[in-house]
């Protein structure tokens, strides 16, 4: 499967010059270009480990693209996002958010059915790739 | 001053200021009774009303505006003396400003301050009753509509707004830099709860974020409420863990009874829903109470304008949508359907944007060629995301992302289940139409022309993308528009 989190996750994979392309729209915006990755790509999973804090004082796109490149780099099996931050009084939040790097083979989710009472179910998504391995050796 | 107000300053028939005279029992003039306060400046805490009026042949403007002003504060057919026991001056509403509707004869703009002590804080039902209560069936004026209105700081304050609000929701949801899509489950009538969650998943693993009840499913003897929300929470539920996003469908909670709708909201809830949906028929008072219950619940209120056409169409008489758009932000819901410009449901494109900017903006400035007669201060209240829903596909995604920017919810359901290789292909190529133009604006490509090419690019290695192209690239809905602001010549081409 593909997880399709994101902004771009239908399209083909985002070459180096996409992404670019991506971050200066973001930087015009005035917004801050942050990187994040994790091996737990649940959709509840809120919080992907920062590489870095959001980069509010770095304004060029190539730096920021040299930052995602060690990023990818440093954790070639993880999925890897990039994420811009709006501090726009009453927007303070998240902008723009791509993954710019996914493991070779995604195992996905299995759906997890608990019969209870009557006819209802509780729900659980569990990712294959978690339950079978401890952080960091869950992609390869 | 225009040239209608300056008349009415030098009529002799205006204000009776000696209390013998105003207090005698009988029958006055409205503007004798006050009603029309032509140097009255109005105060930063009263609540304003725009009303485009068409008085009766013969009937003077001024004195039709006084009236309206009259009808809806204090005023009866008559002079009442328990008038004097209040402080009565306070709480009649002053007609303040009449403007002719440009290119329209016999219409009006009239323009009336209400003190804010006329209103019960936090109740958009009270708002209601006094502004639209009595005055639309006055006699004197053959019609009457409320265009606009604007509310103070300190009375949007004594709403709670929006449970969950754009911000909020897209960090609940996951989902960032793009308007979501969404599909309302088609036929409307008829299918069993089994064959209705097919749908629902099937367009949800295809791309979609949501689907949607339509606003008459209830709990009909094909489809009881229960089994709907099972078998689409399941089907939720499989296509969430089938593509590792946040999902959801709309359900819709609409019953005949407070109570009713509150179980069924409970049973949403259990059964882990992100959302559930209201129509607007249940009344103002109905939908606050569910706002109230969404903010208790972290639920999503969806809001369908169910039978809002019957009032907001025509231009000349009813309320308009914009009213209705504001006093939905205050009462809270997160979402509103507000029209789509280029579907197949009424909308002229710049009046659409103005409801859109009334849901999303923090501070609403004056923007008449959009309809927008008042600024509007909106107090720090959550912004309501606008869904764009009926007749519209992915063929038109450049003009629907180049209206409404990245906060709206784009509702394809004809447009997803109608597609000739299936639901999973029709919200595939909406998901990937969507996503290519998101890209290509955003690499500063000027998507309201290169949109179509944009979109052919996309086609050629998207199947689904190509095939909902050939089959609804040329449809369009090119009908004239009824609601468009009387400040621009024409309706503005999309």
């Amino acid at each position: 499967m593909r997880i399709t989190q994101g902004t771009f996750s239908f399209l083909p994979d985002l070459t180096d010059q996409q992404i670019a392309a991506q971050i200066k729209y973001a930087l015009g915006k005035g917004w801050a270009v942050s990187v994040e990755y994790t091996d737990d790509p649940h959709p509840r999973n809120t919080y992907w480990e920062m590489f870095g804090n959001p980069m509010f004082d770095l304004r060029d796109p190539a730096g920021i693209l040299k930052e995602i490149i060690d990023c990818r780099r440093t954790f070639p099996n993880h999925y890897v996002r990039v994420m811009a931050f709006d501090s726009t009084h009453q927007v303070e939040s998240i902008a723009l958010c791509f993954i710019v790097q996914r493991p070779k083979d995604e195992p996905g989710f299995r759906l997890v059915r608990e019969e209870t009472r009557g006819r209802k179910l509780r729900y659980t998504t569990q990712s294959y790739a978690v339950v079978a391995n401890p952080e960091g050796k869950r992609y390869g | 001053m225009t040239a209608v107000t300056k008349k009415a300053a030098g009529d002799a028939a205006s204000e009776i200021k000696s209390s013998h005279q105003r207090y005698k029992a009988g029958v006055l003039k409205y503007r004798q009774m006050g009603y029309w306060q032509p140097d009255y400046v109005p105060k930063a805490t009263d609540i304003l009303a725009l009303f485009r009026i068409t008085p009766q042949d013969g009937v003077d403007p001024v004195e039709a505006a006084a009236a309206v002003a009259g009808e809806s504060s204090t005023a009866t057919w008559t002079v009442v003396w328990t008038d004097r026991l209040t402080a009565c001056e306070m709480y009649r509403a002053k007609a303040y400003r009449i403007d002719p509707v440009p290119n329209n004869p016999g219409q009006y703009f009239a323009y009336i301050a209400y003190d804010l002590s006329l209103f019960e804080d936090g109740s958009i039902t009270n708002v209601a009753a006094s502004i639209i209560g009595n005055v639309f069936s006055f006699k004197p004026i053959k019609a009457a509509r409320l265009e606009d209105m604007q509310f103070p700081v300190a009375y949007v304050k004594t709403f709670h707004g929006p449970p969950t609000g754009i911000i909020v929701e897209r960090e609940r949801l996951d989902k960032f830099g793009r308007p979501l899509l969404g599909a309302t489950v088609k036929p409307k009538l008829g299918l069993s709860g089994r064959n209705y969650g097919r749908v629902v998943y099937e367009a949800l693993k295809g791309g979609l974020d949501f689907t949607k009840d339509d606003e008459n499913i209830n709990s009909q003897p094909f489809m009881h409420w229960r089994d709907r929300f099972l078998f689409v929470m399941d089907a939720v539920n499989k296509a969430s863990a089938a593509t590792g996003e946040v999902k959801g469908s709309y359900l819709n909670v609409t019953a005949g009874t407070m109570e009713e709708m509150y179980r069924r909201a409970d049973f949403a809830k259990e059964l882990g829903s992100v959302i559930v949906m209201v129509d607007l028929v249940v009344g103002y008072t109905g939908i606050q109470s569910l706002s109230n219950w969404c903010r208790e619940h972290d639920m999503i209120l969806h809001l369908h304008r169910a039978g809002h056409g019957t009032y907001t169409r025509q231009k000349s008489h009813g309320v308009s949508f914009r009213v209705i758009a504001k006093w939905m932000r205050m009462a809270g819901v997160d979402h509103i359907h507000a029209g789509t410009a280029v579907g197949k449901l009424e909308g002229d494109p710049m009046t659409v944007q103005g409801y859109y900017n009334l849901c999303r903006d923090t501070h609403t400035q004056v923007d008449l060629p959009r309809g927008i007669f008042f600024e509007q201060d909106w107090g720090a209240l959550r912004k309501v995301m606008p869904v764009a829903s009926g007749g519209i596909h992915a063929g038109q995604m450049h003009q629907l992302l180049d209206l409404f920017g990245d906060d709206v919810v784009m509702q394809f359901g004809g447009g997803t289940i109608g597609h000739p290789m299936g639901v999973q292909a029709g919200a595939t190529a909406n998901r990937v139409a969507l996503e290519a133009m998101v890209l290509a604006r955003n690499e500063g490509r000027d998507i309201k022309s290169e949109g179509p090419e944009i979109l052919k690019q996309a086609a050629q290695w998207c199947q689904p993308l190509k095939a909902a192209l050939d089959t609804w690239g040329e449809v369009t809905f090119n009908y004239t528009s009824t609601d468009t602001s009387d400040f621009v010549p024409t309706a503005t081409p999309v």
